[in-house]
């Protein structure tokens, strides 16, 4: 065996390692004496999740948060302030910014020296490993790749290590990967047969093997390799590896007491570490708008620093202005060239103005989105009793997205549906076979002997009860059923990865036949008569999407070979004797109309030799390294051919609680739902109308394979039938559709249903001249709909299709939502991704963006939880924007009566106070706290979510309406105070105050005002709200007193002593200070008045029309079902 | 059965699970605190216009007569000004024009002025300037606070922001700075005339400075002596001062950094167009009004150029209320702004009461 790996000199990673595969010599051991061993580089087992070390923590850090182009903004404005001779001290500036970077720093190098330890105590921990038949203990990040290693009962796994003895003697081993996806239930892994004897230290000493396997790659569930084992003389015995023989790093090792492993992949290179990359950054839309109106408020910055320069230049042409003799120049000044003069005057009023675009609005929006979330996480109404858990959030950034949704994506099964499946009814030779027996889920009851209807022959139904007892991957967990004795039936649990097969094992228990577990090779089934029945389970054709079914071949007892098939009517019909088809086909049909999930059963007789080509070609299929999933495919089906149909089954899957409200719900509230399912047509349909995606008089347009035809002009007809519905929908919709996109009063509702051959049709046309136009066509209709159903999907149709509506004009928000591996693609896909913790995995939670226990958190999640998050932080941004630019308009007024010399308004400890401690905390505490409308009303009346759709709080009207608001206030108050220092001796005692003191009127009636404004918004004060409220108001004037109350030694000028104190002396003052404050704020109340008004009015239309809508459309699920089905069945 | 069961197995990743439910987790059940579930108890105030229209009405109630009170307070102070600078070719201090810093003999003008009306509480006199940009950048940041505190190390290195006003003559300048240095030097002296004969009015020069700035703020020169002219040894007065800092007063507690004319002045006003406190006239008994009506006049030691700036020289002489100076400002504000809400809230009152008695019914709480 040559190490193909030349590529490997390298160091870890790189992506040209993953081609091709690498071999391991187990224990370091070459296969003959003659071929010199070669030491192979593999990377070392040490993990390093940290970024930082203590050496690069500084430079790195600081790089990458400058790479944040609001940082790097700030840090030009520091510099210029420390190189140019700028107003304003470069502390203001430089003091928040370090704050800011400091913290970031703390907290990033704190996160990061958890990672260092929790790296440390990975890498530290000790393992053993076998060297030369004695056990050596070892620093986990010491292990090679090919050492043998041995783990204990409850240990978890160092590296990924190939399986190869465990101290039972059948070679398995039980593992959980809570760890790694969530699921906590054991898992079965398997030794290689030869391999499996050696249970001691010296036995496994003494294997010579060497494993190809291929390089490391990240999909957890996926692993291709073989084994080549070397004995004394004898030609290697070559075995092939898949994932059930890998155990993967950081899953652990349970109900075993120790097994032995030989290392493959180490380090960085194990599929957890490969796995914890992280994903891509989605940003919100209210993230664009903030970037969107920072360009204005730049524009604004840039064009008042141009004005001001301007201006001065102007100004200063008349010499008596540019230097009176009480205001000379420096001689360094006079020396300087005018356009360099010019440049650092319009740099220093960019100083002077910065502060428009304030630093700390990014660290308050994120604090905000970080301590927002988790009032997501700790609702309690989210938190599902069954699975003991609530939502989890995954990431803090798109908590107001939830606000914005336009279309949501849902997964049918498991999402829409409770996925606990519940055997209805079965079909045997046409004889159809029901009785009401209801069971809880989870426990399988013998009520007795069944009475069942002997309508087929009696040798039929024992095959088919049979079949259903053989054909599946359940296992049987409890009761001491490795022994294969009964100890009591009661206590066992059927546990599958499948919830169909679950119900079909128990489906067949029902009608007598029990399947008691594995014992060896043989599967136990007992039967009508209570005897045991052995089968030796020779082959299990797992079950693939592209073959949609699965097959057993047993050996029974009398020695026949028997294969067992079960799948979908499609792939079973045509696999099966034409004849034996049309009495099942009719009870398919209707089972799948009434909306259960339909399976075909099919049995064939394999001959001696016949199952001897097939255990050859399936071996040697087995043994392939290259391609292997396709060999076997192949080789399935070949063998899957020829059967014999018996029957069929239905199983049902109920809804999920408030499945049905929730959509129409979300649907009321203006959103679009679409399901996205794997289903087929008629059962995803008639879960549609279950769940009220689709209602009676909804008008259903059909794309589907029935439609198109099964001919060639398949096309064609897609043309013409495109055509049709673009040409119906455009009537019923006039002009202007975009106004009508949200309302809730479209006379005639369309649904639209495709199945996944037509959108691949669609999508990817077979002759592109024509039809390049099918997609606009069809994109068109559509967003027309109110519902779209897709079924048939691929996970990757889902996401092409998610894809495609969110590239439309107008960039809809999209949410998808789903439980299983088959939703990541979705949930990725779209703006906002939500996974159910579902009874498939962890997969979908673990890449969503939030994770909800049930569809119907969904409703809570959008309408209450999204609302409240897109208010708070719309309001926030905008009140940002506002208090700062009237925070800095008096300053830049100010510039006209100081002859543009960037003299500051304010003092230099105001300007760097205002924004973090005088004016944060009530709009932090608002904007965590408010909730503008209860949140039982918005849950309640999903209406008002449209109140704020297409970002109706951040678009240019209100934020010029704030802007306004922001200038008005900004005039008042420069103003104001402009005209009461037209005299300036306030005092009762006729001292004047100075300049200092105006601008401490104008600061004060800014800090009152904005905090009163932000009162005024306020429409739920709790404790939080007047503490922070109140509280900054009185540590402002706290501050002011103490800050003007000493003689600060560090200050070069006492610029504030006592001025404040002066201020408030002057009763003028008082009276200017609450007149101003008043005029600031009347415009506003005036304005919220009429608001308050007009939405009374408003609110009063409303609730009558849902009054009067409720009582039309709510109507309970079952008749509406039937009515439907019967409607049809007469079409 | 299609696709999505194939998914559920692909997620499971072995297809024989022997499973137990990890029921053993903690419960993470989240608290049933208020504050969790976002239920603190709240005050939720909903400004409708049954709540505003009534407040505004009051408010305007409340506006009004304070802003009569303070416009009638204001128009009772008494207040004269003359203008001295002298750019109208008719004006005694015409001569005064083009005067220089350092002009020996001084040059001197009278003004003769009446006053009508009697001053009858104290009064106060102010000099003001105009087009004088004490609010310049250059010019306000042109000081050393802690050589003016006392600090005997600024006293002889002053800070670099004095520049070019922080050294002459290679000596320090005491005290520094381009305010100091312009120091408004005319004297204003006033003598009432009655029947020919110039009876002067006494001008108190104390207390017309903040009280924390003449004693924490400005300090003289620390040392173990009472001679300034000592603690000032080795500094040299600025450019533009005829004297140095140690000869402003001939009053010990009026001298060096902590004279008032000087401290007033080292305030630097907010605008262009701005007044100082100059001197205090006492009322000298309850009988006579300070001023009496009749006729006065101005002696102006004219020193101080401001023509060169196109700036302008005044004297104003002010009685004081309780609110300050003679302000129209706030008594018209609040007038206007008490008349606009008394309006608004009569007039939406109205439209309210018509309009708010046909949705009464809708009043659903939100």
């Amino acid at each position: 065996m040559k190490c193909k790996n030349r590529v490997l000199n390298s160091k870890c990673a790189g992506e040209e390692k993953r081609v091709g595969t690498r071999t391991v010599f187990v224990g370091h051991r070459p296969v003959s004496e003659t071929d010199a061993y070669v030491e192979q580089k593999f990377c070392d087992n040490r993990i390093v999740s940290s970024k930082y070390t203590v050496w690069n923590f500084l430079p790195k850090n600081l790089f990458e948060q400058f790479r944040r182009i609001a940082n790097f903004y700030f840090l030009i404005i520091f510099l210029v302030q420390v190189i140019v001779d700028t107003p304003t001290s470069p502390v203001t500036s430089g003091l928040p910014l370090f704050f800011v970077i400091i913290v970031t720093a703390i907290k990033q190098g704190y996160e990061d020296w958890l990672r260092h330890r929790a790296d440390k105590e990975v890498n530290k921990s000790s393992v053993f490993i076998v060297e030369n038949a004695k056990q050596v203990k070892k620093h986990s990040e010491k292990i090679k790749v090919g050492d043998i290693v041995e783990v204990k009962a409850d240990e978890t796994f160092p590296c990924d290590l190939i399986f190869l003895a465990s101290s039972n003697d059948d070679g398995i081993c039980y593992v959980t990967t809570a760890s790694l996806d969530g699921e906590s239930n054991f898992k079965t892994h398997y030794a290689v047969r030869d391999t499996t004897g050696l249970q001691t230290d010296d036995d496994i000493d003494s294997l010579t093997a060497t494993i190809e396997c291929e390089q490391p790659q990240p999909d957890l569930y996926k692993f291709v390799g073989r084994i080549n084992i070397y004995r004394s003389n004898q030609e290697p015995v070559a075995r092939s590896l898949g994932p059930e023989n890998l155990l993967l790093k950081g899953s652990t090792l349970k109900n075993t007491k120790k097994i032995y492993g030989v290392a493959v992949y180490t380090g960085m290179e194990t599929k957890m570490a490969l796995n914890y990359q992280g994903k891509s950054q989605k940003r919100s839309a209210v993230e664009k708008s903030i970037n969107a109106f920072l360009v204005v408020y730049l524009c604004i910055l840039v064009s008042k620093a141009t004005v001001c320069t301007t201006l001065k230049y102007i100004w200063q042409s008349n010499p008596f202005n540019d230097e009176p003799w009480y205001n000379q120049k420096t001689i360094k000044e006079r020396d300087t060239f005018k356009i360099l003069r010019m440049f650092t005057d319009f740099l220093s009023f960019m100083v002077l103005f910065n502060f428009i675009i304030p630093v700390s609005m990014y660290v308050t929006v994120e604090m905000q989105k970080f301590l927002g979330s988790f009032f997501i996480a700790w609702d309690k109404e989210m938190y599902d009793e069954e699975i003991k858990e609530g939502a989890l959030v995954n990431t803090s950034d798109l908590n107001e997205e939830l606000g914005q949704v336009e279309y949501v994506f849902t997964d049918k099964t498991g999402t829409l549906t409770e996925n606990s499946m519940k055997f209805i009814e079965c079909c045997i030779d046409g004889h159809k076979y029901k009785d009401g027996i209801s069971e809880v889920d989870g426990f399988s009851h013998t009520d007795g002997p069944l009475r069942y209807y002997g309508k087929a022959e009696k040798c039929r139904e024992e095959l088919f009860l049979r079949a259903l007892c053989l054909c599946h991957t359940v296992q049987i967990k409890g009761g001491d059923n490795v022994d294969g004795l009964r100890v009591n039936q009661e206590c066992w649990t059927y546990i599958s990865s499948s919830p169909d097969e679950i119900a079909l094992v128990k489906g067949a228990k029902k009608y007598g036949f029990t399947f008691l577990g594995h014992e060896a090779d043989y599967m136990k089934v007992q039967n009508q008569k209570n005897e045991i029945e052995k089968y030796q389970l020779l082959h299990v054709l797992n079950f693939d999407p592209v073959r949609r079914r699965m097959s057993v071949i047993v050996k029974t007892s009398t020695g026949k070979f028997l294969l067992f098939c079960k799948g979908a009517d499609s792939s079973i019909f045509p696999r099966v004797q034409q004849d034996e088809i049309q009495q099942t086909k009719v009870h398919v049909e209707r089972n799948a109309m009434d909306g259960y999930r339909t399976l075909c059963v099919a049995f064939k007789e394999l001959t001696q030799e016949d199952y001897k080509k097939i255990n050859d070609q399936l071996s040697e299929a087995k043994m392939a390294l290259q391609d292997r999933e396709e060999k076997m495919a192949r080789i399935f089906d070949d063998i899957e051919a020829d059967m014999h149909l018996i029957g069929a089954t239905a199983v049902e899957d109920r809804l999920q609680e408030h499945a049905a409200e929730t959509i129409e719900a979300l649907q009321t509230a203006g959103m679009k739902v679409w399901v996205l399912t794997g289903d087929k047509m008629e059962t995803a349909k008639s879960t549609c109308y279950a769940s009220r995606l689709f209602q009676t008089n909804t008008e259903l347009l059909e794309l589907t394979t029935k439609t198109m035809g099964d001919s060639d002009r398949k096309e064609e007809r897609l043309h013409e039938l495109l055509l049709e519905y673009h040409k119906k929908l455009l009537q019923d919709f006039p002009k202007n559709s975009g106004k009508l996109k949200r309302s809730w009063t479209v006379s005639q509702e369309y649904g639209l249903i495709i199945d996944g051959s037509t959108l691949s049709l669609i999508l990817n046309p077979s002759q592109d001249s024509s039809s390049s136009n099918y997609k606009s066509i069809f994109l068109q209709i559509c967003l027309k709909c109110t519902s779209v159903l897709c079924c048939r999907m691929a996970p990757l149709q889902k996401a092409q299709i998610v894809r495609m509506v969110k590239n439309t004009k107008g960039n809809p928000i999209t949410l998808s939502i789903g439980d299983g591996a088959n939703d990541v693609s979705m949930i990725l896909e779209a703006h906002v991704g939500i996974g159910i913790k579902g009874k498939e995995g962890r997969q979908a939670a673990r890449n969503s963006d939030y994770a909800v226990p049930k569809f119907k958190h969904l409703r809570k999640l959008l309408l209450a939880h999204g609302h409240l998050y897109y208010v708070r932080i719309a309001h926030l941004v905008q009140y940002f924007f506002y208090k700062n630019l009237c925070f800095i308009l008096p300053q830049f007024l100010y510039q006209f009566f100081c002859g543009f010399s960037q003299q500051p308004l304010y003092d230099a400890a105001y300007l760097t106070m205002y924004n973090i401690c005088f004016t944060s905390l009530p709009i932090l505490a608002y904007s965590l706290l408010e909730q503008h409308i209860n949140i039982e009303t918005l849950t309640s009346d999903p209406r008002l979510y449209m109140k704020i759709s297409d970002n109706a709080m951040l678009q240019w009207k209100p934020f010029l309406y704030w802007t306004f608001l922001g200038s008005f206030e900004g005039l008042v108050f420069f103003f104001g105070v402009y005209f009461l220092f037209q005299n300036s001796s306030l005092e009762h005692n006729g001292k004047v105050f100075g300049n200092w003191t105006f601008g401490t009127i104008v600061f004060t009636v800014l800090v009152f005002t904005v905090t009163l404004k932000l009162a005024l918004d306020t429409r739920f004060w709790t404790w939080m709200n007047h503490f922070v409220i109140w509280g900054s108001l009185a540590f402002y004037v706290f501050f002011s007193f103490f800050w003007g109350g000493i003689i600060w030694p560090f200050l070069k000028q006492q610029r504030m002593y006592f001025v404040f104190a002066h201020m408030v002396t002057s009763v003028s003052t008082w009276l200017a200070i609450v007149l101003l404050i008043f005029i600031s704020l009347s415009p506003e109340i005036l304005l919220v008045v009429f608001k308050n008004a007009k939405r009374k009015n408003h609110q009063k239309k409303l609730s009558n029309r849902k009054a009067s809508d409720s009582l039309s459309s709510r109507r309970s699920v079952r008749p509406l079902l039937l009515r439907t089905f019967s409607d049809e069945s007469n079409v | 059965m299609a696709v999505n069961y194939n998914a559920k197995e692909e997620a499971d990743g072995h297809p024989s699970g022997v499973g137990a439910s990890g029921g053993a987790g903690k419960s993470r059940k989240p608290d049933n605190t208020a504050f969790k579930q976002q239920r603190l108890p709240a005050w939720q105030p909903i400004l409708t216009a049954g709540t505003v229209l009534p407040a505004f009405f009051i408010i305007g109630l409340i506006f009004i007569p304070i802003g009569i009170g303070i416009f009638v307070t204001s128009n009772n102070i008494r207040e004269y000004e003359i203008d001295y600078t002298g750019t109208d070719s008719s004006s005694p201090c015409n001569k005064c024009l083009n005067v220089s810093w350092n002009s020996t003999p001084p040059c001197t003008c009278t003004i003769n002025f009446t006053l009508n009306q009697p001053f009858e509480t104290n009064v106060f006199m102010y000099y003001g300037l105009s087009n004088f940009y004490q609010n310049h950048r250059r010019y306000v940041k042109s000081r050393d606070d802690s050589q003016l505190n006392g600090d005997n190390s600024s006293l002889l290195h002053p800070s670099k922001e004095c520049e070019p006003y922080s050294t002459s003559e290679n000596k320090p300048i005491a005290p520094c700075g381009a305010i100091a240095n312009s120091m408004f030097n005319d004297t204003l002296e006033l003598f009432r005339i009655d029947n020919e004969t110039r009876i002067p009015i006494t001008l108190n020069k104390k207390g017309i400075a903040w009280w924390t700035d003449k004693n924490v703020k400005f300090r003289n020169p620390s040392g173990n002596t009472n001679n300034l002219t000592a603690l000032f040894q080795g500094t040299t007065k600025p450019v533009n001062w005829p004297k140095p800092v140690y000869m402003l007063d001939s009053e010990a507690d009026n001298n060096g950094f902590i004279n008032e004319d000087f401290i007033v002045w080292m305030r630097t006003a907010a605008l262009p167009t701005f007044r100082k406190l100059y001197r205090l006239i006492e009322r000298k008994n309850n009988l006579q009004p300070t001023l009496q009506a009749g006729k006065y006049s101005l002696d102006i030691t004219y020193n101080y150029p401001v023509h060169s700036f196109d700036g302008r020289k005044r004297m104003i002489l002010s009685t004081i209320s309780w609110m300050g100076g003679k302000n129209p400002f706030l008594g018209i504000a609040y007038i206007t702004v008490g008349s606009i809400c008394f309006f608004l809230g009569v007039v939406l009152l109205v439209i309210h009461h018509k309009y708010g008695n046909r949705n009464t019914s809708a009043d659903i709480p939100n």
